[in-house]
């Protein structure tokens, strides 16, 4: 039983001299071929399958006109700049706007995990917001704050249409924010919330230095994915008016009942979520590798 | 006993919904002694190490620490909790921290210590207990042994009253309790008060000035350690110890 403190076990991982066996070689061989066929199959099929949609578009009766209307490369040419433009609003807007849901998630996930009679108010207050805000659509809200709001005529209430458009944004994305974050802390083990306290951390210390850690990191990748959906979002605040990438389309669409403005613009957008999806790709399928390389997560 | 003991539990009762766990429990444990709990599985060993350390709260009965009563209403839990310290059977280290940090967080954050002098004490224990290269490490790269380990530097950074262990080598590996029991052994003769459920009935009986045989949500026989496992007075402690040995495990 007894074992001296020198001697505590360590397990060694030092090199050899081994040399692969030919039944490990030909095993090697043999899934190198598959892959390559599985490529080559891959391939042949994404061809195929893009050759049969421009034929079917192509030869579609309406083509000629919808190509007309909505791939004009000279419109193209001229929305792109204007478009380019309004986007950099869309990107202001997905900087303030998400920064302020973080905070604001946050806050209301945790209030919804605070426990004692005194905060009931306010777990009551977090809880209805929340499906409130998740059930309310979001064209619906920014009409009501983008629109609604300024007819009040309020003293000092702004009438900017983008500082309302990102007010009702951040309403409704904190909503979603916020669950993401609640459910973050719910899944944090109680026997981690219980070590800290037999530590003698409090409450609030035990929620700050243990849980929230564990319930952010956990979470990343899902808040990543209502970022990419929030910064798509930003396109609606041109219904109160504000001049971001989608108006600026349809400023020139509204003058020359040419579509291919919204084309560049949907382009635009889409070149821009892209990198941000990949980025939660890669950032959860890190988490999931060390998740698997590690038990305690 | 003439000293005031460390822990005293007087006619504790609790409960889960329906389940009576522990039925009136009576426990006194005196300064730098190592009393260990023993009984088969959901006799409540546990429970009675949570609730000494208030992280439940008791149906009935009163617990005092060094002669307070922590199981007043009024009693601050956060300042009771800072004088015991706990290690669980999980481990329960917290992930995200390195070996370090899971250290140090009490002593920095609720004791006030500055950084330096927590991380050196910390390192100092570290080094006594075998882990001197580990302090950067995370938990998940350690052994279960060491795990453990991390988990008692934690728990006597704080520098506690009174060390409270729940089943410690029970998830561990057969090669790797014999590590952590010579931890335990260390510290008792250091002096350290410690009140320790087990399954390891042969270190109970080596190291436990007090056993006490826990059945049925009551202390059923209490004694030194030669008497609880050389001459038990009571059947049912005499049948529990039967089917341990039966099982190898005394």
């Amino acid at each position: 039983m007894t074992l001296d403190k020198g001697e505590l076990a360590e397990s060694s991982g030092e090199p050899d001299d081994y040399v692969p066996s030919q039944r490990r070689l030909d095993r090697e061989r043999y899934r190198r071929a598959r892959a390559r066929r599985a490529t080559a199959i891959g391939a042949l099929s994404t061809l195929v399958t893009g050759a049969v949609l421009y034929l079917v578009v192509v030869n579609a009766p309406g083509w000629p006109r919808t190509k007309e209307t909505f791939f004009d490369w000279g419109y193209a040419r001229e929305a792109f700049p204007k478009v380019l433009e309004g986007l950099w609003l869309n990107v202001r807007l997905l900087l303030v706007c998400g920064a302020a849901v973080l905070v604001l998630g946050m806050l209301i996930a945790v209030a919804r995990t605070l426990r004692g009679p005194v905060f009931f108010p306010l777990r009551v207050l977090a809880a209805a917001y929340t499906d409130f805000f998740r059930g309310l659509p979001l064209i619906i809200n920014l009409m009501i704050v983008v629109l609604g709001v300024p007819a009040l005529r309020l003293q000092g209430v702004t009438l900017d249409p983008v500082l309302l458009g990102g007010t009702a944004l951040t309403l409704t994305y904190s909503a979603y924010v916020a669950e993401v974050f609640r459910a973050g802390i719910e899944s944090v083990h109680p026997s981690q919330r219980a070590a800290a306290r037999s530590l003698g951390l409090s409450n609030r210390q035990a929620l700050r230095y243990v849980v929230l850690p564990q319930a952010v990191r956990r979470q990343v990748p899902p808040l990543l994915n209502d970022l990419v959906s929030l910064q798509k979002d930003t396109g609606l605040v041109s219904i109160g008016g504000a001049v971001d990438a989608v108006r600026a389309a349809d400023i020139i669409v509204g003058r020359s009942l040419n579509y291919t403005p919204y084309i560049v613009a949907g382009l635009v957008f889409v070149a821009l979520t892209i990198p941000m999806t990949r980025f939660t790709d890669w950032v959860t399928a890190r988490m999931d590798r060390r998740r698997a390389q590690g038990g305690v997560t | 006993m003439s000293e005031t003991p460390v822990l005293r539990m007087e006619s504790v009762r609790k409960s889960f919904g329906g389940s009576v766990v522990l039925r009136g429990v009576d426990l006194e444990v005196a300064p730098h002694t190592v009393t260990a709990l023993i009984g088969a599985s959901g006799s409540g060993k546990s429970t009675l190490l949570r609730c000494a350390n208030l992280l439940e709260e008791i149906d009935d009965g009163a617990i005092w620490l060094d002669g307070e009563e922590i199981t007043d209403p009024r009693a601050d839990q956060d300042a009771v909790r800072r004088r015991i310290g706990v290690v669980f059977q999980a481990y329960n280290l917290f992930p995200h921290m390195t070996v370090l940090e899971n250290i140090t967080l009490a002593p920095r954050r609720v004791h006030g210590v500055p950084r330096a002098e927590a991380e050196a004490r910390a390192r100092e224990l570290l080094e006594r207990l075998g882990l001197g290269g580990r302090a950067g490490e995370y938990p998940d790269r350690l052994s279960g042994g060491q795990q453990q380990r991390v988990a008692i530097v934690r728990a006597l950074a704080v520098r506690p009253r009174l060390l409270l262990l729940d089943e410690i080598t029970a998830a561990l590996d057969p090669e790797l309790v014999g590590e952590v029991l010579t931890v335990v052994r260390d510290l008792k003769d250091e002096g350290m008060t410690m009140v320790l459920a087990t399954h390891e009935m042969g270190f109970a009986r080596e190291v436990a000035d007090q056993v006490c045989f826990l059945e049925g949500g009551v202390v059923l026989e209490r004694g030194t350690a030669e008497q609880v496992f050389g001459e038990p007075r009571q059947e049912r402690t005499r049948r529990f110890l039967r089917r341990i040995v039966e099982a190898g495990r005394l």
